[in-house]
């Protein structure tokens, strides 16, 4: 048995007897939860590429005036490391490594995530100085209703680690609790995908000489 | 990391972190440094985003093709196929009106 | 200015204070509607103080996590809307049927009444009727315990309840949007109508979509997780596969109206440029993204109705469902199809001929999957034993009336017809026209169908018969001249109008309002006497129908636990397969203890909380909204922190509960279908032959 997958993604596998048991129904619902983030980022980015043009634009600042493909960059490079850590984490919970490396592999998480979100506070601050903002024109309030949204979910994940970290220390790893972290695994994953697309569309796509 | 399961796990996801690294270097070097221009640039970074997060659903979320278990990549590309829909069709419709405005 | 602690709330927002400074007829009518819902609110209350009912009401129903309990209060919360709804309805047919030059609403609250009326009907109606069905029956169908996420339920519910409260209380402190049930900006924006309106209809939708949203998880997992052994996809009952649609829906189009009311929110609040008419806001995107919603959502009301009509017809008639196969595909297809339509509900918005070819081509396919519907269930019918009870007069009135709005669907899907007649009556015709004898009569079917299911005690039949038939009749009258005002060409959500010749048809509508406000009355009668009189009417035994599929198999009302233990299904219809093979009410060798999830406070909490919170959003009374959302996240994330959250239900209580009620079983008469509708009838039916085992098929 222990080769079977009960539900998508990375499975705690079977000598984790109830908690791997328990895992298949959480496990599928919050797939099903992700693939309805899904739409709704798709369609902000749709929403965005139909202004992303001179008309949206409003005669405003565009995207030259105000990104900064370098530390676009470094977001990238710590968001791509963080979902390796995390991986780490998961890896660490599946072979029974132990709450302090479980926990010292989240932890390194949650710091990659909190260093991204900085920067990102950084990058909008730089915008708002040159007057991207989403109040100027339709641009830029689909940029601002896009990327904010990404970081908003980078927010609660971070924060759904810490609660999580809490919980290893006060509950230990009881069934819940690991399937919990196999969900959160889902959702950092699922974020850095996201990013891929942010990027690769709004700013590369927004960069492109 | 001890036993030869967890080790070959852990190869597994660094070697999707190199893939992922590569297929970031190369489309934010190719916009840095001028190296291509236009529709060709745009299209290469369509690509390489798109192979990126087949990486990253591979490596990171474990859904491949080999499984008896299906349900994963059949919600995935359920999905894909209604936001394709819907994302597209946005595009399209949109567009249209701009072009006639 | 605004207050730092009410924010812009004032004693102008009182309805009532703005009928005492200018009471005109139209204030005073939206005054009284103010004072129904205080008093209502206060009887209420009175009326739970007097009689002791607190502790019950909050430990049986506001904290529990039975999928039953959640189902029943859901039905409850649309039936009560339904009545405001209707009584809206009606109100604007009176203002037509005078409005001849004027009539005594303003313009103003004539549109707040379609905007709270179709906002109403849609959301607060049809949803949570459909939610509320689909909760009390799938588990039931599948032989499952429980929803896969009971608190998730729960709390989906409290979200639900939140965004009809809103709407409710928009009645008494300021008013609501005048922008119709799309709520299409500019008009909605900041620019035009900066008042608290459309923000009631923002955070009412919001924050009750999030709850159609995790429903639609809930349904979806527990369909695919907590199916009984041996049940299959293709052994479910009919109702099942549309749930599956249905959740689809729920889970894919739910997106889009969140985007587009949360986009219009920023607009609203921060001077956000996505809709608005200047600096490169694009106002035809809302349009786009509201119907990328609103086209699945017509088919997330009518695919389950269909399920009800599947499993009333095919009970009624005594046979299997015809064409079983035909049915899921035709299912599917219309979920996924629906996806790919949306552009017809604005031909007329400027696109290329092209594309508006291109979605009336796939409008008018639906129609394919929709007929070989209504030819599966005439084939059921056909040579079936059909009896005419309440239901099956519903799917009469189904058959004939919901031909003839598919029929203008159809029509409406060509563009150019299309552009002669948007935005008229022929338009609000169609609409009504599928929704109420498709999605109104189908819920009022089931709900007559599982009432006794749910109390143990059948509904009133005469009462019945009366309320559907009035439905039937009145909903002819009121809106089949609406198709032809619409071709004379009378624009839709017109106060008044200067064309005398559309009179006559209008006094015809009103007159059929009457009737659909008498049919609504009798429904309330019918409850009422079927209460009463509820002794004759008991059919605890369970199978009152003889019914097909696992629900009958069990007590009404069933125990929390639902099943004894799990059944094991063999076939499709399996019930009346094992009735008609006599392994029906055999008694378990073994019973095992059930763990069931322990009653929770947490739907209350998010209730109370979002509720708070729209109210302050739509006050901007922003140390509330913190506050609100504040004490929600906490009692949420402490929660979690718990994992003594069920209890266990010892063997021996579920074995003599159910060696009880099989006793009682065994000892009752089986009644033959004949006697179905008399007090003999105490839920045991006599297995027919051959219809029984579905042979005439
Ligand atoms: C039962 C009796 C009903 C009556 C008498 C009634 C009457 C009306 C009237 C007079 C209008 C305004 C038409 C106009 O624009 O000129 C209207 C609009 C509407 N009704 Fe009904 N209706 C009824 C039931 C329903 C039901 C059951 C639903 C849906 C479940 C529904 C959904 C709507 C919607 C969505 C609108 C459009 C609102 C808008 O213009 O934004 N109605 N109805
Ligand atoms: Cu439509």
């Amino acid at each position: 048995m222990s080769g079977s997958n009960l539900h998508p993604g990375l499975n705690l596998g079977a000598r984790h007897g109830s908690a791997h048991e328990g895992a298949e129904t959480v496990v599928f619902g919050f797939w099903i939860f992700l693939m309805s983030d899904l739409v709704i980022f798709g369609l902000v980015f749709a929403s965005y590429l139909t202004v992303a043009n001179p008309l949206g634009m409003a005669g405003g600042p565009g995207p030259a005036d105000a990104f900064d493909l370098r530390s676009i960059f470094v977001q990238t490079m710590i968001l791509l490391t963080s979902s390796l850590t995390f991986g780490f984490a998961t890896l660490a919970l599946r072979h029974e490594k132990g709450r302090t490396v479980i926990a010292g592999w989240l932890g390194v998480t949650l710091l990659l995530g909190l260093a991204f979100l900085t920067l990102e506070l950084r990058d909008f601050a730089h915008m708002i100085e040159v007057g991207a903002v989403p109040q100027r024109s339709g641009f830029w309030s689909a940029f601002w209703g896009l990327v904010p949204l990404h970081g908003l979910h980078v927010a609660l994940g971070c924060l759904w680690i810490a609660v999580m970290l809490a919980q290893m220390a006060l509950l230990g790893l009881v069934p819940v609790v690991k399937t919990r972290l196999l969900r959160l695994g889902l959702f950092w994953h699922f974020l850095d995908l996201i990013w891929v697309a942010i990027f690769s569309i709004v700013y590369l796509g927004g960069l492109m000489p | 990391m001890s036993d030869p399961d967890h080790r070959s796990e852990a190869r597994l996801y660094l070697a999707g972190f190199g893939l992922a690294l590569t297929l970031t270097l190369v489309p934010f070097g190719l916009v840095h440094w001028g190296l291509m221009q236009g529709k060709a640039l745009a299209i290469t970074i369509a690509v390489l985003a798109v192979a990126q997060i087949v990486v990253h659903l591979r490596f990171f979320l474990h859904i491949d093709l080999s499984r008896q278990k299906r349900e994963d990549l059949q919600l995935i590309l359920f999905t894909v196929l209604l936001l394709g829909i819907m994302a597209f069709g946005t595009l399209w419709i949109m567009g249209n009106l701009a072009t006639r405005m | 200015m605004t207050d730092p602690i009410f924010g812009r709330l004032d004693l102008s927002s009182l309805s009532v204070w703005r009928a005492f400074q200018d009471p005109s007829l139209s204030e005073l009518i939206g005054a009284g509607a103010a004072m129904a819902v205080i008093l209502g609110a206060l009887a209420t209350l009175a009326l739970l103080t007097w009689i002791r009912l607190w502790g019950p009401l909050w430990r049986d129903w506001l904290t529990s996590v039975d999928h039953k309990r959640i189902g029943i209060m859901y039905c409850a919360l649309a039936l009560i809307m339904l009545a405001r709804g209707v009584i809206e309805g009606v109100l604007m047919r009176t203002q037509q049927a005078f409005g001849l030059h004027g009539g005594f609403l303003t313009p103003d609250h004539f549109s707040e009444l379609f905007s709270t009326h179709g906002t109403i009907m849609i959301f607060f109606v049809a949803m949570p009727f459909i939610a509320g069905v689909i909760n009390y029956v799938m588990p039931l169908q599948i032989g499952a315990r429980d929803m896969a996420f009971p608190v998730m339920n729960q709390i989906s519910l409290g979200l639900t309840a939140t965004g009809a409260a809103l709407v409710m209380i928009s009645l008494v402190l300021g008013e609501f949007s005048t922008g119709g049930w799309a709520n299409y900006p500019p008009y909605t924006g900041a620019d035009f109508q900066p008042g608290p309106g459309p923000d009631y209809w923002i955070w009412s939708i919001v924050l009750a979509g999030i709850g159609t949203t995790l429903s639609g998880i809930n349904f979806a997992v527990t369909i695919y997780k907590e199916r009984a052994p041996g049940m299959h996809f293709l052994r479910m009952p009919i109702f099942c596969w549309t749930v599956i649609c249905t959740s689809i829906i729920m889970i894919f189009a739910l997106p889009p109206l969140t985007v587009a009311a949360l986009m219009l929110a920023a607009d609203r609040y921060l001077d956000f440029h996505f809709f608005t008419n200047d600096l490169g806001g694009n106002m035809m995107n809302y349009v786009n993204l509201f119907w990328l919603f609103g086209h699945p959502e017509v088919y997330l009301l009518v695919i389950p109705a269909y399920g009800v009509f599947s499993e009333v017809i095919s009970t009624y008639s005594g046979k299997r469902i015809y064409g079983y196969m035909s049915m899921v595909y035709a299912t599917m297809s219309i979920a996924v199809l629906s996806f790919c339509v949306w552009l017809h509900h604005f031909f007329t918005m400027g696109q290329s001929a092209n594309i508006n070819a291109a979605f009336g081509i796939a409008s008018m396919a639906i129609a394919v999957p929709t007929g070989v519907k209504i030819y599966n269930w005439l084939a059921t019918i056909f040579r079936g034993r059909v009896r005419m009870t309440v239901p099956m007069i519903y799917a009469t009135g189904f058959f004939y009336l919901f031909v003839i709005g598919g029929l203008t669907g159809v029509m409406l899907a060509n563009p150019v017809i299309s552009y002669q007649v948007h935005n008229t009556l022929f338009l609000v015709a169609h609409f009504h026209n599928v929704i109420i004898p498709g999605v109104l009569f189908g819920l009022l079917a089931g709900y007559h169908y599982w009432f006794p299911k749910a109390f143990g005690f059948r509904l009133h039949e005469g009462w019945g018969r009366a309320a559907a038939l009035l439905w039937i009749v009145g909903f002819s009258f009121t809106f089949l001249p609406l198709y032809w005002l619409g071709l004379q060409g009378m624009p839709r959500r017109s106060a008044s109008f200067g064309d005398p010749s559309f009179q006559p048809m209008l006094w015809l509508a009103l007159f059929g309002g009457m009737l659909i406000l008498a049919a609504l009355g009798s429904l309330m009668l019918q409850l009422w006497v079927s209460i009463r009189n509820r002794v004759q009417l008991a059919v605890p035994l369970g199978d009152p129908w003889n019914g097909r599929s696992l629900e009958w198999s069990i007590p009404s009302p069933p125990p929390a636990y639902n099943f004894a233990l799990l059944p094991q299904v063999l076939d499709r219809d399996d019930f009346a397969e094992a009735k008609a093979s006599g392994r029906a009410y055999a008694e378990p060798a073994v019973y095992e203890d059930i763990e069931m999830p322990d009653n929770t406070a947490i739907g209350m909490i998010v209730c109370v909380c979002s509720t708070l919170m729209g109210l302050a959003l739509v006050f901007w009374i922003w140390w509330l909204a913190v506050l609100s959302l504040g004490v929600m996240v906490v009692s949420l994330i402490g929660r979690t922190f718990r994992t003594d959250l069920s209890h266990v239900i010892p063997a021996a209580q579920i074995a003599a509960e159910h060696r009880a009620w099989l006793a009682r079983v065994r000892a009752a008469p089986a009644v033959d279908r004949l006697a179905e509708t008399h007090d003999r009838n105490r839920g045991r039916a006599m297995p027919e032959r051959p219809f029984a085992a579905g042979a005439a098929e």
